[in-house]
C-alpha cells in the first residue's frame, strides 16, 4: 500500500467513525419514529451513493436501480428464510447476488450510450418487479415476502427498541458503503471511471479498457443497490413489488441530482430529501386538508419543484452550492482578516 | 482539497438533516385507575380525546369504493363528538393513505404508532397490506381492531392477541356462496376468479367445501394493480363456464363485467360482499368505460351482505346511519362502504364505552373478549378469549335495479365443516340517540 492510499483510507475511516459516533448519539436521543426515518435515509443513502458513482463518476445513467434494489430485497428475504446465517452475512450475500445481476446488466449496458442506456435500464425497472407475479409461488406475487425483523442482541437489554436496532443496522451498512466507495473513488479505478466518463477515446488511448471499466462501475453500483434493498427489507420487514416501482428508480436519480452529481456527501442530502420531502408534503396537504388524490401526488410535484429549483439555482446540487457558499465565506474571512493582520504586524 | 472539504461536510449534513427529521417525544406510561375523573390512561388517550388511526386505500387500485370507509368512520366520530363524546372524550381518527401497497402500509403504520401515538388501529384496510403490519402492531401492544378484511389470519388470539376481525371471514362467505351455487346451478360449469393472495385462497377454500370439484372448470387469479384481465377472461370464456364465482375488490368486479361485454360473454356472476357494492360498481363501470357501459350490467349479480341493506330504512341501524350520513357525509353516496365505515365507527365507540371511564389498551381487548357486543351486524361477532374472528355469517342478496336486495334469513356457519344454518335471533335495536350506552 502506498503512502497516499494509506492516508486516504485512514481519512475515510476517520470520517466514517466520526459519523458513526454522531449517528450513535443521534439514534439514542431521538424518538422511535425518527429512528425509522434515519434507517430509511441510511438505506436510501447506500442506493443513491452507488448510483452517484455510476452516473456522476462514470457517466452512465441508470433508471433501473429500483429493480436492482428489488433483487437485494428479495435475496435477503429468501436467503434469510433458507439459512440461519448472521444478518451481516445474509446482507453481504444479497449484495453479491445483486452484483452478479449487475454484471449481466452492465455487460449489456456497456454497449449502449445515453438515451439507449436509459431506455434499457428503464425496461429493467418496469419488467423485473413483474417477475414476482410471474413466479408467484416462489416470490409471493404482489403480496410480497415477509422478512422476520432483526432481534436486538440480549446484551443491549430487554427493552432496547427495535427501531433503534434497525437504524443501527442500516447506518452500519451506510458507513461501510461510504468507506468502500470513498476509497474506490480515490483509487486507480476511480480515476479510470472519470477518464472514461470524460472522453472514452482519450481514455482508451491512455490504456484504459473502456467497456471493462463501465462494467466494473455498474457492478459496484449494483452491489450498493443490492445492499440498500436488503436493508430496506430488514427495516420494513417486507419485500414486495409495490416498493420497487419505476417511481423509486426515478426518485433515486432525483436524489443523486439534488445532492450533487458524483458526490458522496451529496448522496447524504439526496437521501435526506427522499425521506423528508414526502413527509413534509404529507404534513402540508394534511394541514391544508387537501383531497387524498392531490395528497398522493403532491410529493411528486414537490420533487419536481425542488429539482427544478436546484438545477436552476445550484446546478451542482445542494452539496455543490454548500461547498461554494462555504468557500466564499472562507475567502471573505481571509480577505477581511488579511489587512488587519498586516496592521497588527 | 475540495473533495476533503465535501467529505467532511457529509457528516455534518447528515446530522443536520436527521435532526430536522427527529421530533421530540415522550412515552406516557400512566397506570389506569377506576376513579371517576378522566385521566390520560393510555397512549393516545387524554382526559378530553381518544386518538386512533388506520391505514386505508385513499388512492390506488382499491381506492374506488373503499376510500369512503375512513370518511364514514370519521363521520360517526363527528356525530358522537356532537353528542358529548364517549365519557366526555372526543374521538379522533387519523386516516393515512397506503395506496393498497404493502410497503407503504409499513411506513404509514409506523408513523401512526410511533409518531402520531394512536391508542389503537381501527379498521386498517386490506389483506395484502395489513398482513405486513400485524406483527409490528402486536409487538407494540397496539390494539388492532376491526381489520377491514375477511382474512382468516386475524383470528389467531395466541399469536396476535391485539388483533380483531370485523367482517365474516372469506372462508365462511365462500361456504355460503358455494352452497348457493351448488343448490341453484346444479351441474353447471363454474369458473373461479379471485385475487391472488389470502383473499382468494380463503375464499376458494370455502367455495371448494360446497361446490363439487367436477363442476369447477377453471381457476383464474388477478394481481391488484394490473388492470389487464383479458387473458384470464378469455380462458374463463373458453372453459364454457356458466357461473363465475369471484372474490374480488370492486374494481375487478367491474373489469369482469366490462371484459364480458367485450367478449360478448355473460355468465352468472356470484361475487363476494367485498366486491359487490352496487353504487361503487356503477361508478366504476361509468369511469372505466367513459360512460359507455350501461350500469344495468350489474343487475343480476348474486352476492351476500354482512350488514343490513342500505335501502331498508325500516331497520333501525340503517335509519341511524342514513341520518348520520345525510348530516356529516352528504357529498358521498350512501353505499355499502359508507355503511361499513359507520358500523366500524359505532363498534369502536361501543368497545371504548365497554372498556370503562379510563380505558387502557389491555382494557379494550379484555372488553371485546368478554362483553359480547352486538350492534349493526346481522349476525354476532365470535369474539372471546379463544376467538378474535368477526361476524358469523352473511345474508344472501342480489343486485336488482342498481340496489342490493337481500333475501331469506342471515346464514351462519363456522370455519370447519360445520353446517350452514339460518340465524333466527332478531337484531338488537340501535340506541335512540345513536351513541352506544354505558354498560
Amino acid at each position: 500500500m502506498t503512502g497516499v492510499a494509506r492516508v486516504t483510507l485512514a481519512r475515510n475511516l476517520a470520517i466514517a467513525a466520526a459519523a458513526g459516533v454522531g449517528l450513535w448519539v443521534l439514534t439514542s436521543t431521538v424518538s422511535a419514529y425518527a429512528n425509522v426515518q434515519i434507517a430509511t435515509m441510511a438505506y436510501y443513502f447506500v442506493a443513491v451513493a452507488g448510483l452517484t458513482v455510476l452516473t456522476g463518476q462514470n457517466g452512465q445513467v441508470s433508471l433501473g436501480h429500483g429493480a436492482l434494489m428489488a433483487v437485494g430485497a428479495y435475496a435477503t428475504a429468501k436467503i434469510g428464510e433458507a439459512v440461519t446465517w448472521p444478518l451481516a452475512a445474509v446482507l453481504a450475500a444479497a449484495a453479491l447476488l445483486t452484483a452478479i445481476a449487475g454484471l449481466l446488466v452492465g455487460a449489456a449496458a456497456a454497449r449502449l450510450r445515453g438515451p439507449y442506456l436509459a431506455g434499457a435500464t428503464l425496461a429493467l425497472a418496469v419488467g423485473l418487479p413483474a417477475l414476482a407475479t410471474r413466479f408467484s409461488d416462489f416470490l409471493g406475487a404482489s403480496n410480497g415476502l415477509t422478512v422476520a425483523p432483526p432481534i436486538p442482541p440480549a446484551s443491549l437489554g430487554a427493552t432496547f427498541p427495535l427501531e433503534r436496532w434497525q437504524a443501527w443496522i442500516a447506518c452500519a451498512g451506510a458507513l461501510i458503503a461510504y468507506v468502500l466507495l470513498a476509497n474506490l473513488m480515490r483509487s486507480g479505478y476511480g480515476r479510470a471511471f472519470r477518464a472514461v466518463r470524460d472522453d472514452e477515446i482519450a481514455a482508451q488511448l491512455a490504456g484504459y479498457h473502456v467497456a471493462r471499466t463501465q462494467v466494473v462501475a455498474f457492478v459496484v453500483s449494483a452491489a450498493c443497490a443490492g445492499l440498500a434493498g436488503g436493508l430496506l427489507a430488514v427495516v420494513t420487514s417486507v419485500a414486495a413489488p409495490g416498493a420497487f416501482t419505476l417511481t423509486l428508480s426515478v426518485a433515486l436519480l432525483t436524489g443523486v441530482i439534488l445532492g450533487g452529481l458524483g458526490s458522496l456527501a451529496g448522496a447524504v442530502w439526496g437521501a435526506a430529501a427522499l425521506v423528508l420531502l414526502p413527509s413534509w408534503s404529507d404534513d402540508l396537504s394534511g394541514a391544508l386538508s387537501l383531497s387524498s388524490n392531490v395528497q398522493a401526488n403532491l410529493a411528486l410535484a414537490f420533487y419536481g419543484l425542488v429539482l427544478i429549483a436546484v438545477i436552476l439555482v445550484a446546478p451542482h446540487g445542494l452539496q455543490g452550492a454548500l461547498g461554494k457558499a462555504i468557500g466564499r465565506m472562507w475567502d471573505q474571512r481571509r480577505r477581511g482578516r488579511a489587512p488587519r493582520k498586516e496592521e497588527e504586524e | 482539497m475540495r473533495h476533503r472539504k465535501s467529505s467532511a461536510l457529509a457528516a455534518a449534513a447528515a446530522a443536520l438533516a436527521l435532526a430536522i427529521a427527529a421530533c421530540g417525544s415522550s412515552d406516557s406510561t400512566s397506570t389506569s385507575s377506576s376513579s371517576s375523573k378522566n385521566e390520560a390512561s393510555a397512549p393516545g388517550i387524554t382526559p378530553t380525546q381518544v386518538t386512533v388511526g388506520g391505514h386505508f386505500a385513499l388512492t390506488g387500485p382499491a381506492a374506488p369504493g373503499y376510500s369512503s370507509i375512513p370518511a364514514a368512520i370519521e363521520a360517526y366520530f363527528k356525530y358522537v363528538n356532537a353528542n358529548g363524546g364517549i365519557n366526555g372524550r372526543r374521538l379522533k381518527l387519523i386516516a393515512r393513505d397506503d395506496g393498497y401497497n404493502p410497503t407503504n402500509t409499513v411506513a404509514v403504520t409506523k408513523r401512526l404508532v410511533l409518531q402520531d401515538k394512536i391508542f389503537a388501529m381501527v379498521g386498517g384496510l386490506g389483506t395484502p397490506t395489513h398482513t405486513k403490519v400485524v406483527d409490528f402492531l402486536n409487538a407494540s401492544k397496539v390494539p388492532d381492531l376491526f381489520v377491514s378484511s375477511g382474512c382468516l389470519c386475524w383470528d389467531q388470539p395466541e399469536k396476535y392477541p391485539q388483533t380483531f376481525g370485523f367482517l365474516p371471514d372469506y372462508l365462511i362467505e365462500g361456504k355460503i356462496l358455494g352452497q348457493y351455487i351448488a343448490q341453484h346451478f346444479k351441474g353447471k360449469k363454474v369458473a373461479y376468479f379471485v385475487q391472488n393472495d389470502d383473499v382468494g385462497i380463503d375464499g376458494t377454500k370455502g367455495l371448494d367445501m360446497e361446490i363439487p370439484k367436477s363442476q369447477v372448470v377453471t381457476r383464474q387469479t388477478y394481481e391488484p394493480g394490473n388492470t389487464d384481465i383479458g387473458p384470464q377472461m378469455a380462458k374463463i370464456k373458453a372453459s364454457g363456464a356458466e357461473v363465475v364465482a369471484m372474490f374480488t375488490i370492486p374494481a375487478y368486479t367491474a373489469l369482469v363485467e366490462l371484459a364480458g361485454l367485450k367478449l360478448n360473454y355473460h355468465p352468472q356472476l356470484v361475487s363476494s360482499s367485498i366486491g359487490s357494492d352496487p353504487t361503487t360498481l356503477a361508478g366504476l363501470l361509468k369511469a372505466f368505460s367513459k360512460g359507455k357501459a350501461p350500469t344495468a350490467l350489474i343487475d343480476g349479480i348474486q352476492t351476500s351482505a354482512p350488514l343490513p341493506a342500505t335501502t331498508d330504512t325500516s331497520n333501525s341501524w340503517t335509519a341511524l346511519f342514513k341520518k348520520i350520513h345525510d348530516q356529516y357525509l352528504p357529498k358521498l353516496p350512501y353505499d355499502g362502504n359508507v355503511q361499513y365505515g359507520l358500523a366500524v365507527g359505532y363498534t369502536f365507540a361501543q368497545a371504548l364505552q365497554a372498556a370503562g371511564r379510563n380505558p387502557t389498551r389491555e382494557g379494550i381487548v379484555e372488553a371485546l373478549q368478554t362483553k359480547k357486543l352486538t350492534g349493526p351486524g346481522l349476525t354476532p361477532f365470535r369474539f372471546s378469549e379463544e376467538s378474535h374472528a368477526g361476524l358469523t355469517g352473511v345474508q344472501l342478496a342480489e343486485i336488482k335495479g342498481g340496489v342490493l336486495v337481500p333475501r331469506g334469513k342471515p346464514l351462519t356457519t363456522d370455519d370447519g365443516d360445520g353446517a350452514i344454518t339460518p340465524y333466527d335471533t332478531a337484531q338488537p335495536q340501535a340506541p335512540a340517540n345513536g351513541v352506544p350506552p354505558a354498560t
